[in-house]
């Protein structure tokens, strides 16, 4: 496939904003969980919350798109830069020829779990500042964003679970590659919210303490918040080597099962399979793999097995969702900016809170960070309805 | 396919021709039974006679599953298995884009009442079925495909959104691609402020080349304009009532034969103009 350059990147999570905090985070091996006390949630559990959102304002304008989810979005795109280097590319590529390709679970999906309690007590009717457009459409976080930065190219919200942002990467790739767009800014968004919380907590599979990818005593999911961004463009012969690229994809569905993933990794398999195809990779290039390592029994089962299927056991894994928490919908973005980072600075991020790995799983799972500079590297995604994307990044050769 | 308007201020602006085939269609709605149902009234060969859309349980689906399947499930599903079947084209090897604005509606709406009730237990089987993927989950396991598919949402746009994703996917994969647009909607009190009208969805298979059962070769572009809408107070109910019913004036050139441009409704003041052609 035709290869990208993230021109900028950013991420936002319970380890602060922005990309300083994350490196810092990273490097130290440091997390940003923490006992759970987000709105009225009654659950023991530990949760990554994003500092700030209850203090966020979006502009006057665009009020009616006020909600946790667009609050997070845009302090976010505040960080690092990346809205003046949106608007400065938007300028420079015409605003039709912009695209903007965005993941979400949830959206504004808490403020309809709130209105719910404040219905009419006569008709049942939601409280009338309630807004659907600006809050719970899946598509509020796209339309908030385009109205902020006058984009008027293709756009979409993609909504696949904890796929969906890593596939926004691959939406706008093949857009840029079709020449629909010349630039996009891709990325996730995911804020905590009552339905996840007390739907994984349905299904039994949180964790009682911050979660512990990989780990032989692994008790399940911490739920996290955040929202990572990127820019995506042609190559310019320009660039410089240090440039992060996105290299390859892969996409594919288990047909196995909603809820659990397919006791194989197959589905896993053949996303990071089809990402390697694409990029011209060959399985003893890969460096590092950022897992999706939820901390699920099952999930770092089946992903360890189809990782060693692929790649082999030796090659270096971890899991951040120790240090964010699953931050669901804005995962596969999240830690494709942790690929970035370790691409660009040189080291192979610590699985945290993780002690002893699982050795069942027979994988090189790192417990601590090491300064390796690696030059390939993979990001795995999967979520439910058994949706599976892998994202290849490498630098600039 | 030219992306951007007459204004000459955007530097970027290249022409770029996107092309795909339909091979085989479906449409589900209030009247609408199946593909040949709409195409004749679409075309006016029948009258249409509003009724409540019906929807089928797919025997495709493992009995668990169906058992659980929702009325948006069932939509998508008998959409995209008609479409398929129309196109003669194995299910399986499709890659498939999922649109919709709101997903399983019923379902939100309990999660949401359960959450606000003092018991804030929740079903696990509400809660997997709460995602926007699950019809492209259902579909996965009812035919095995393990092939890549996507579930897209815009709003009003969703239809527009949905036809160019799959028609990218079209050019950068040179593979057939089932493009499955549904809307349930809401109960209330959600449907009073999110309306969506009607129980309505359609789907469409792409192929890259032409083959015996081609209908139409189209191709897109971004463009100003409003959208095309029916003079017919009772298919522009349909057009407007509905995100995936922004498709009807594109199926009704398909059922018309009716070749040239069509505005289809997308983002803020753009369209996405798709020239339909015989073939």
């Amino acid at each position: 496939m035709m290869p990208l350059v993230l021109s900028g990147y950013t991420a936002t999570t319970c380890l602060g904003h922005g990309l300083e905090s994350m490196k810092r985070a990273l490097r130290d091996a440091r997390g940003g969980l923490a006992p759970c006390q987000f709105e009225s949630v009654d659950l023991d559990t530990y949760v990554g919350q994003v500092d700030g959102l209850d203090d966020e304002q979006l502009p006057a304008s665009l009020r009616e798109f006020d909600c946790r989810n667009n609050r997070l979005a845009h302090l976010a795109l505040r960080q690092d830069g990346i809205e003046e280097l949106v608007r400065s590319t938007i300028v420079r590529v015409g605003p039709r020829r912009f695209g903007l390709f965005l993941g979400t679970s949830t959206s504004g999906i808490l403020e309809t779990e709130i209105a719910f309690r404040h219905r009419d007590p006569v008709d049942g009717a939601l409280p009338t500042q309630f807004n659907y457009r600006g809050s719970h459409s899946a598509f509020s976080v796209a339309a908030f964003l385009r109205a902020l930065l006058d984009i008027e190219g293709p756009g979409a919200v993609i909504s696949t679970a904890c796929s969906s942002g890593a596939k926004a990467f691959a939406a706008a790739q093949r857009m840029i590659e079709a020449d629909v767009i010349d630039a996009a800014l891709v990325g996730g968004v995911d804020s905590l919210c009552l339905t996840t919380l007390y739907g994984f907590h349905s299904l039994q599979l949180m964790a009682a303490g911050p979660c512990r990818p990989c780990a032989v005593d692994r008790d399940g999911i911490s739920i996290g918040e955040g929202a990572a961004f990127a820019l995506l463009e042609r190559v310019d012969t320009k660039m410089s080597s240090q440039s992060v690229a996105l290299l390859g994809v892969g996409e594919s569905n288990d047909a196995y099962h909603l809820s659990s993933p397919h006791p194989e990794g197959l589905g896993a398999r053949l996303a990071m399979e089809l990402a390697l195809q694409s990029a011209a990779t060959e399985p003893g290039e890969i460096d590092y793999v950022n897992l999706h390592g939820t901390a699920t029994i099952s999930n770092d089962q089946a992903e360890c097995r189809a990782l060693i299927a692929v790649l082999g056991a030796d090659v270096p894994c971890s899991s951040t969702k120790g240090a964010t928490g699953h931050t669901l919908g804005a995962a596969g973005a999240v830690e494709a900016v942790v690929c970035a980072l370790a691409l660009t600075e040189g080291f192979m991020p610590a699985g945290i809170n993780t002690t002893v790995v699982d050795p069942a799983l027979g994988v090189r799972y790192l417990t601590s960070t090491r300064g390796l500079q690696p030059s390939r590297v993979l990001s795995n995604s999967f979520g439910f309805g058994g949706t599976n994307c892998a994202l290849l990044f490498g630098r600039l050769a | 396919m030219l992306f951007c308007s007459g204004v000459s201020h955007d530097p970027g602006c290249r022409m770029t021709r996107l092309i795909a085939y339909i091979d085989g269609i479906s449409m589900i709605g209030p009247g609408f039974r199946d593909w040949p149902t709409a195409e004749a009234i679409l075309a006016g060969r029948i009258p249409y006679t509003p009724a409540a859309t019906e929807l089928p349980t797919p025997m495709t689906l493992p009995a668990a599953e169906r058992r659980r399947a929702g009325r948006s499930i069932k939509l998508a599903i008998t959409l995209g298995m008609e479409a398929a079947s129309r196109a003669g084209l194995d299910p399986k090897s499709l890659l498939t884009v999922f649109t919709s604005s709101s997903g399983d509606g019923d379902n939100c709406h309990e999660i949401c009442q359960t959450l606000a009730s003092d018991d804030r237990q929740l079903s696990p089987t509400r809660f997997h079925h709460s995602v926007h993927n699950v019809p492209a989950g259902y579909w996965s396991i009812a035919t095995g495909a393990m092939v890549a598919s996507t579930a897209l949402c815009a709003h009003d746009a969703g239809f527009a959104a949905g036809l160019l994703e799959a028609l990218t996917q079209v050019a950068i994969y040179v593979q057939p691609v089932l493009l499955i647009a549904y809307d349930a909607g809401y109960p209330s009190p959600l449907n009073e402020k999110r309306p969506i009208r009607h129980v309505l969805g359609t789907a469409m298979a792409l192929t890259a080349v032409r083959g015996p059962r081609s209908i139409a070769q189209i191709s897109a572009n971004l463009s100003d304009g409003a959208a095309d809408r029916f003079g017919d107070p009772t298919l522009e109910d349909l057009r407007s009532g509905v995100p995936a019913g922004r498709s009807l004036p594109l199926l009704a050139r398909f059922a018309r034969r009716e070749w040239g441009a069509v505005n289809i409704e997308y983002l803020e003041s753009t369209v996405l103009q798709v020239e339909v052609n015989p073939c």
